[in-house]
């Protein structure tokens, strides 16, 4: 049975806190139940870090909200279990194309390769992730959910953090070591402590319509400037699961944004761009403005700020529920080794670090979009009206056309957890220290297998290439040393096609079965990669050294 | 003779555009139209090639009918 995630409600049940006050310190709370919380929630407590997670409501995201979930994201839900529910459900795209009034002037592809598992983007409305992955963290354990939940009260303590918990059945304190706001842009966490998060309001209104209907267009992404059915502004189209798609249409600032949701309103402007006879429905309706924010800072003691409520960019790009899904991924792990004494407090900090850059790549990107879309002067117009009639035969200005920057992962190239690269190991590839591991087809046992989920099962992955000559028994000890380690790393060995290797215990041998993971990695044999259990590269060499990495390893946890 | 350009050639697009347009910032229209004529002057004398130059100013002459304008011209 297909169950209705938008009118789904969730079982509130009486926690156990509520007579036993204080009595529990939990390692960590999340709050909010967003795409980012849950994705937080059911990250640590995979790891085995007893999590609660706490939800002012009892439902799913009201309308689809978020649609374009991309392709780091969906590898990070593959890591917690529900990518392929995602992919499934949703409608895969790489193709964007751009039309200035009646003409196309250019087509773009954001995944030409192949050899990914995941495709560049899926469209999904919100509450379908949000439902996954409820359901998933509804399975998982060491995870509490608690809905109708709302936080009231923050004080934190030298050890602990209390919480007061408002619910149906009255208020409770809750103490968890660390505390992960992810409770959206109007966070209540972030009022509590007096903190803000600051930056650019966007003069200008939009309107979004979804419409369920049988149309021919093509999943790709369509964005207009000043199309023939609505001049002078643009208009997005974008196609979703269940034959809605999403139709976004610049309004102006000057825009009623009461008037312009009233259905009198929105299908005249449907069917000027669909047609008079076209017929459809509309699923959900709103008009929004928006702001690039972001707070200075992302720690503040024991509460770590994640998604919306840590920084909020304008949606052309993608970049804000992606970004806040990767804001999960890098703390999940971190906050782990911290609550098990397996890393100092310290390793916070580069989570701020690192998210805080990310923010502002993706502010910038966003920023300069919107700019584009919504001049903000008279001269800028005319370089954006002059930049849009050169580009249908001008390749440099389709590079300058921006309709959007869709979002892609942040090279953290300069965070401190990366092991700067020896001058004699040159490499030749994209997956510097502080990018994300790159995808590839191989085969384990045989069978066929992607590359990225052999990797950061919340654990380090050191990747060593094998040459055809190498002894096997004994790089297999070397590697299974570092599995002893007390913050262990697990080894993949990856070999050319063909050559006849048993796995050692602990280990996974990976058949490069057409040569793309070493092509993607720029691998000779003897190459090490280290990654982070976020899948990120911290670390490499063109030879396999024990001492290098136990180095390496401690930077990456702020153990040196 | 040496062909103009159209292939990108700015290593980062983005950057260069935010740039443009933020070096306007503060000025009236009118300083700003003054502002691009002397802008495309030191640009075409760092150009020198006559024949570029001739081919931009077709090429920019050519889609010069603004966005709501009657179809363009031919050249």
């Amino acid at each position: 049975m297909q169950v209705d995630y938008q009118t789904l409600r969730f079982n509130y049940e009486r926690a156990p806190d509520h007579h036993d006050a204080g009595t529990t310190l939990y390692p960590v709370v999340v709050i909010g139940a967003g795409p980012v919380g849950l994705a937080a929630a059911i990250d640590l407590a995979q790891q085995g870090v007893r999590t609660v997670l706490v939800d002012n409501d009892d439902t799913l995201s009201s309308g689809s909200r978020a649609i374009c979930f991309a392709k780091r994201t969906l590898e990070i839900f593959d890591r917690l279990g529900c990518g392929n529910q995602m992919v499934e459900k949703g409608v895969s795209w790489n193709v964007g194309k751009v039309f200035l009034q009646d003409e196309l002037i250019y087509t773009f592809n954001l995944l030409p390769e192949s050899g990914h598992a995941r495709p560049a983007f899926i469209n999904l409305q919100q509450y379908y992730v949000e439902g996954y992955l409820a359901d998933r963290a509804q399975e998982t354990e060491n995870l509490q959910m608690r809905w109708k939940s709302n936080v009231i009260g923050l004080t934190q303590n030298d050890d602990y953090v209390e919480l007061q918990i408002e619910t149906p059945d009255g208020v409770y304190p809750l103490r968890a070591q660390y505390v992960i706001a992810a409770d959206g842009a109007r966070s209540a966490v972030r009022s509590a402590l007096g903190l803000d998060s600051r930056g650019r309001t966007f003069k200008d209104r939009f309107l979004i319509a979804d419409v369920k209907m049988k149309a021919p267009f093509p999943t790709e992404r369509w964005f207009w400037f000043d199309p023939p059915f609505h001049r002078n502004q643009s208009v997005l189209l974008h196609r979703q699961p269940d034959n809605v798609w999403r139709i976004d249409f610049q309004l102006g600032w000057d825009a009623d944004p009461v008037a312009e949701k009233q259905p009198e309103r929105v299908i005249p402007r449907v069917k000027a761009l669909l047609g008079e006879d076209v017929e459809f429905e509309l699923e959900w309706v709103s008009v929004y403005t928006f702001s690039c924010l972001r707070m200075d800072s992302f720690r503040h003691g024991r509460v770590l700020f994640a998604g919306d409520s840590a920084h909020g960019v304008s949606p052309f790009g993608a970049r804000g529920a992606n970004s806040g899904v990767q804001d999960a991924d890098n703390l999940a792990w971190k906050l782990r080794l911290v609550v098990n004494g397996d890393a100092p407090h310290t390793l916070l900090d580069t989570y701020a670090f690192e998210r805080e850059y990310a923010a502002d790549e993706n502010i910038l990107n966003s920023t300069r979009a919107t700019d584009f879309i919504t001049p903000k002067s008279a001269v800028s117009r005319v370089f954006r009206d002059a930049t849009l009639k050169l580009a249908k035969d001008c390749p440099f200005a389709r590079r300058i056309v921006n309709s959007g920057r869709l979002s892609v992962p942040a090279v953290l190239r300069d965070s401190p957890l990366n092991t700067p690269e020896e001058a004699a190991d040159v490499f030749s590839c994209t997956m510097v220290p502080g990018s994300v591991c790159t995808d590839a087809p191989v085969q384990v046992d045989g069978k066929d297998a992607w590359f990225l989920t052999q990797t950061g099962g919340g654990e380090f992955t050191g990747v060593y290439f094998c040459g055809l000559g190498d002894d096997v028994a004994q790089t297999a000890e070397r590697l299974a040393e570092l599995g002893r380690l007390p913050v262990p790393v697990r080894s993949l060995m990856v070999v050319p096609r063909g050559a006849a290797m048993t796995a050692a215990p602990g280990m996974t041998i990976v058949e490069d079965v057409e040569g793309i993971v070493t092509h993607r990695f720029d691998a000779r044999p003897g190459t090490f990669y280290l990654l982070r259990p976020d899948q990120h590269v911290c670390a490499r060499w063109r030879a396999l050294d024990a001492a290098s990495i136990k180095t390496a390893l401690n930077r990456a946890t702020c153990n040196g | 003779m040496n062909k103009l350009n159209i292939e990108s050639n700015i290593a980062d697009p983005d950057a260069f555009y935010e740039k443009l347009i933020d070096a306007h910032n503060g000025l009236t229209d009118e300083e700003s139209h003054f502002m691009n004529a002397k802008l495309v002057l030191l640009l075409a004398n760092h150009i020198g090639d006559a024949d570029v130059l001739s081919e931009a100013l077709a090429l920019a002459r050519g889609s010069a009918s603004t966005a709501n304008a009657a179809p363009e011209q031919t050249h």
